[in-house]
């Protein structure tokens, strides 16, 4: 996630950061670079044009020259910098009222209606009940696509016979909602092209109709300097409350949507992160900052463990690595369990560091690296992932046959796993996180 | 599972199609491509039926409102006035365009260097001009030998508007006289399937779909072969839109290749790339990932009807030599025009 933005800043920033004392020019190749970047990244060019104004103003001022760690000083001016143009207004998600109606609109292909059914089963964690509404009468079987994803995550859809307008649908669909006892409504209204004026007119009508807690505009990450102009067309519309940034699991910088907030006020509440439904977060300005600079994001990596992984479990784990008992039966629930987090790419941008090793990781799961080595542990016998010292010649070449892969895979596996427990040790005792890491992604 | 959608009624009627003079083009320099609907003469009761005038009158006002934002800026900075084209603001505006910065910068120094005789716009115009492929003739799906049908695999990422490509293809082709067999590849997205069903009906053209989720592969092979026994001359196949930095996902779509090869060998897919219009730079890095799975062979810039500029467009042509072939402008079934890059540069300087 914005990788290609975090790279070239920490570039430009580490030729800084090398250096130590920075003379003005410097600091304007900075600015150069990080103008640049921003651009690329889709940043509006008016916002890009204040922002490096910004830091310029605060990088070039003597004090900070004369300091010996004026490359960290701009890396921090930086990261403030950005923390605060995404970091604007309101971030909380409204939920009053009964039900507590909310809108999404946005582009055509934006991804209202995969973000809708995010959206509600986001909800229903949290304890709520809430009722898809199908509004989109226009797009062919957008109402068909919201009910498939509703049965899938068994929460009801409200939709009408083809013809019905669309504020009768909204203002039924409420009513449908008090009839079935749900808190929330989800309003999925048709995509828009900000020009036709008679589609603005109408999410103008249902927002009258419904009164909305939130009217989120729906953003594609990928959206270029149209997005700012977009936002300001539909926030006149309709009184937006925030923003979902959408497809941000792409390599798409995702600078246009961050500068909606900068130009109009909004705030991102969610990105969406996947295709799976289950692909929906809560958006951190300060930890996005951090993650587009390369300084990682470990609070959404502690969330999401704590998620998905089982805590009497996990502190099983933490108590072998500590007696070093760790086996290779353990390592193989690991993997299992590191995978149920998400893709590895994005698991590993999210931690310091490492923000570059996130593309080899994720594309050492692709290759199959991680199945393979399963396949792997899953052609031992109970024995020997207990005791892999057991493991000579002739059981190594039955598990290479047996996993259908050869002698030197089933040997390199082993020697990591060597080093993970030899790593581990010191890791529980703190430090030597990258080697550890870089030993379960199966790096050459 | 074949489902059988045709409607009668369809006829070509080029007649009708040449009373609106196009003024996209820009100025008395006719540009034929604008000036020439692309297929006429659905029933006039249909809402989504293409009529004569329709395409330019959307193109036109399409345009219009790009040119607003954008060439008319343009204009304005590089009127020759007192103190010359204020090049800056070009770099600013080629940039609020999504032509892209690096671009950007270099093609006002380059044009700064032309010393045009025609001053800064057409400088600036001919540096645009330059970066667009050269294109032959008219774009058309071919087949490999007679008896066989032509096959056109569409792609993109997700929410580009793949399906309603297809569907405005699918009219088009239908309208030239061929005969279109539609592949529901597209088995992941919720009600994907239905979708294409009801363009397919709009277009009156048959469809071939499995289940939703089978393998998209599978629906491919099938809907060759189906186009063989039943002489279909082109087949177009729907896939999922999927995000660049998926390589199983892009995988995917190179094992689809690679069944469209070895069903027609020789065959030479025209593969189609859908990038939304509003894209901002993200766009090359999604096209060069394409291009590496599955060799694309032209590019269909959709929602072209907002206030989008697709600047991309001129990094990537630059960059893969992949031209765009046809642009949509609007949600009716005759919104896709040939693109032509004369008078795309020309119709936005206007």
């Amino acid at each position: 996630m914005f990788d290609s933005l975090s790279e070239r800043l920490r570039k430009t920033l580490s030729e800084l950061t090398g250096r130590g004392r920075v003379s003005e020019a410097d600091v304007d190749a900075a600015m150069r670079e990080i103008r640049l970047s921003l651009l690329e990244a889709d940043v509006n060019f008016k916002v890009v044009k204040d922002f490096v104004g910004r830091v310029r103003e605060k990088a070039v001022g003597a004090e900070i020259l004369q300091s010996l760690t004026a490359g960290q000083q701009i890396v921090k001016i930086v990261n403030d910098e950005l923390v605060e143009l995404l970091g604007v207004g309101d971030r909380t998600f409204h939920l009053q009222g009964n039900p507590a109606v909310v809108s999404l609109v946005g582009l055509q292909g934006s991804g209202k209606t995969t973000t809708a059914a995010k959206l509600a089963r986001h909800l229903v964690r949290q304890g709520r009940r809430p009722l898809l509404v199908a509004a989109d009468p226009y797009r062919p079987a957008a109402a068909d696509q919201l009910e498939t994803l509703g049965k899938a995550l068994d929460i009801p859809v409200h939709r009408a016979p083809v013809g019905t307008p669309v504020v009768e649908i909204a203002r039924a669909g409420v009513d449908a909602a008090r009839r079935l006892t749900r808190d929330v409504v989800i309003l999925d209204t048709a995509g828009r092209l900000t020009v036709d004026q008679a589609l603005m007119d109408e999410i103008a009508a249902v927002n009258a109709a419904v009164k909305p807690i939130e009217t989120l505009l729906v953003v594609d990450a990928m959206t270029g300097q149209e997005a700012v102009n977009v936002a300001t067309a539909f926030h006149d519309a309709v009184p937006l409350t925030g923003l979902i940034l959408t497809k941000i699991d792409g390599d798409a910088r995702g600078g246009a949507a961050l500068s909606i907030g900068a130009v109009s006020g909004l705030a991102v509440k969610f990105m969406g992160t996947g295709e799976k439904t289950d692909a929906l977060e809560v958006f951190h300005p300060d930890r996005l900052a951090g993650r587009i600079l390369g300084m990682g994001d470990v609070m959404t990596l502690v969330e999401r463990a704590q998620e998905h992984v089982d805590a009497s479990q996990a502190a099983k784990i933490e108590e072998k690595l500590r007696k070093s008992q760790f086996t290779l039966e353990d390592f193989l629930e690991q993997i299992q369990q590191v995978q149920k987090m998400g893709p590895m790419g994005q698991l590993m941008s999210m931690i310091p560091g490492m923000g570059g090793m996130a593309k080899e990781a994720q594309a050492a799961v692709d290759r199959g690296e991680l199945r393979r080595v399963e396949a792997i542990i899953r052609a031992m016998t109970p024995r020997e992932r207990r005791d892999p010292a057991i493991l000579n010649g002739s059981r190594r070449r039955r598990i290479a046959a047996g996993a259908g892969t050869d002698l030197t895979e089933v040997n390199r596996l082993i020697k990591q796993y060597a080093e993970l427990s030899k790593l581990m040790k010191q890791l529980s005792a703190g430090g030597g996180r990258r080697a550890a890491m870089s030993g379960l992604v199966g790096r050459r | 599972m074949f489902r059988r959608r045709r409607r009668d009624e369809v006829a070509a009627d080029p007649d009708t199609s040449t009373d609106a003079p196009g003024e996209a083009a820009g100025g008395s320099d006719p540009q034929p491509a604008f000036d020439r609907p692309l297929f006429a003469g659905f029933d006039d009761d249909d809402p989504d039926a293409f009529r004569p005038g329709d395409a330019e009158a959307r193109l036109e006002h399409g345009l219009e409102r790009t040119r607003g934002g954008f060439m008319s800026r343009l204009r304005d900075y590089l009127g020759d006035g007192p103190g010359g084209p204020a090049w800056d603001d070009v770099e600013e505006t080629l940039i609020a365009g999504d032509v892209g910065a690096a671009l950007s910068m270099e093609i006002v120094e380059r044009a700064r260097q032309r010393r045009d005789p025609g001053g800064a716009e057409a400088a600036v115009r001919a540096e645009l001009a330059s970066l667009l492929v050269p294109r032959g003739g008219a774009w058309e799906p071919r087949s490999a030998a007679v008896g066989r049908p032509a096959v056109v695999l569409i792609v993109g990422v997700n929410g580009t508007g793949k399906t309603t490509t297809i569907g405005k293809l699918a009219a088009r082709y239908t309208a030239e006289g061929r005969t279109v067999l539609l592949a529901a590849a597209d088995t992941f997205r919720a009600a994907a399937i239905d979708q294409l069903l009801i363009w397919a009906d709009r277009a009156g053209v048959q469809v071939v779909s499995h289940a939703p989720g089978a393998d998209p592969g599978a629906v491919v092979y099938d809907a060759i072969d189906a186009a063989v026994a039943r002489g279909a001359d082109l087949v177009i196949a729907d896939t999922a839109g999927r995000l660049h930095t998926k390589s199983s996902l892009m995988d995917e779509l190179s094992k689809i290749r690679r069944i469209v090869d070895k069903r027609l060998p020789g065959a030479e897919p025209e593969t189609l790339f859908v990038l939304d219009g509003t894209t901002g730079q993200n766009g090359l890095q999604q096209a060069k990932a394409f291009h590496d799975a599955v060799g694309l062979t032209g590019i269909v810039l959709t929602k072209l009807d907002s206030t989008a500029k697709g600047g991309i467009v001129f990094a990537i042509e630059h960059d893969l030599a992949v031209p765009v072939r046809f642009v949509g402008v609007g949600e009716g079934i005759g919104d896709l025009l040939p693109f032509d890059p004369d008078a795309f540069v020309a119709a936005l300087f206007a």
